[in-house]
């Protein structure tokens, strides 16, 4: 049985995997470019704090919290609106090799406590934002399902 | 042109990481999100060599952009590691869903540091 569905799996990925990968390419290209626009409009100082990619990145966390709760929970979507805006457009705003190399040019610099600072910064709001976005979503829908019923 | 670097960029990195994270599923089950922890680490690798090669003056700033911004900004992501250590925490265990987060930020801090090391030693 397990066996059965995992090979109906793979004969779906295989087919749709094409049309998948594109709109994983064309929301990528979306959402980077749309984080080098926020990092033009705000510009982070020479040494100082990164709010810009912290922002970045906590926005795009509380977007994938609600993302992902409507479309595995709440009701099924077209099978390329997770591809297109999860993986695609909210993976290519955030970033983390950029949060990483910040860390290291600000340790470089000198400015080793901030570097730290904005390294527990991120996560726990990174975290916190994804959670609260996910709980948040749950309980809307909870309360738009049994308004339908009522 | 410095739009049209990032989106190309973009629309390679990103799915490379789709790519890497499905051949990783596929070898190694859903338990543990390796394919994300692989990206980041080595796109935080990537940009540090990246970003030593600039400040040496052995990188244009178009090459940053194409690379930088563009290719390891979208290869790397935040949003799915958050998504998925919060996924471990509620599905899997918490040990799994904390050695992800403190092993993701470890590995990769490392993988910049090495990576910066590597472009000091080229171009330095």
């Amino acid at each position: 049985m397990k066996r059965d569905e995992s090979a109906a799996e793979t004969a779906y990925v295989t087919r749709g995997e094409g049309k998948v990968v594109a709109a994983v390419a064309v929301g990528g290209g979306m959402g980077a470019v749309a984080r080098y626009a926020v990092s033009l409009w705000w510009p982070t100082a020479p040494g100082g704090f990164p709010w810009t990619t912290l922002v970045v990145n906590v926005a795009g966390c509380a977007a994938i919290g609600v993302l992902m709760v409507l479309v595995t929970e709440v009701r099924p979507t077209h099978p390329l609106v997770r591809p297109f805006l999860g993986t695609g457009f909210l993976g290519g705003f955030t970033t983390f090799s950029t949060y990483a190399v910040d860390i290291e040019r600000l340790v470089r610099e000198g400015h080793a406590r901030t570097g730290l600072a904005y390294l527990a910064l991120t996560l726990i709001a990174a975290l916190a934002a994804a959670w609260g976005a996910m709980w948040a979503t749950r309980r809307a829908a909870v309360s738009v399902s049994t308004g339908w019923r009522a | 042109m410095n739009w049209l670097l990032v989106i190309v960029g973009g629309m390679i990195g990103a799915p490379l990481r789709h790519l890497t994270d499905a051949a990783l599923r596929k070898r190694y089950g859903t338990g543990f999100p390796w394919g994300i922890l692989a990206v980041n680490v080595a796109g935080s690798l990537i940009l540090g060599v990246l970003t030593g090669a600039v400040v040496a003056g052995a990188a244009s700033s178009h090459v940053q952009l194409f690379l930088g911004t563009g290719l390891c900004g979208a290869l790397t992501t935040y949003s799915t590691f958050s998504y998925e250590t919060l996924r471990l925490a509620e599905n899997g265990s918490r040990c799994h869903a904390a050695a992800n987060a403190l092993g993701s930020v470890a590995a990769g801090l490392g993988a910049a540091f090495a990576g910066m090391a590597a472009a000091e030693a080229l171009w330095g």
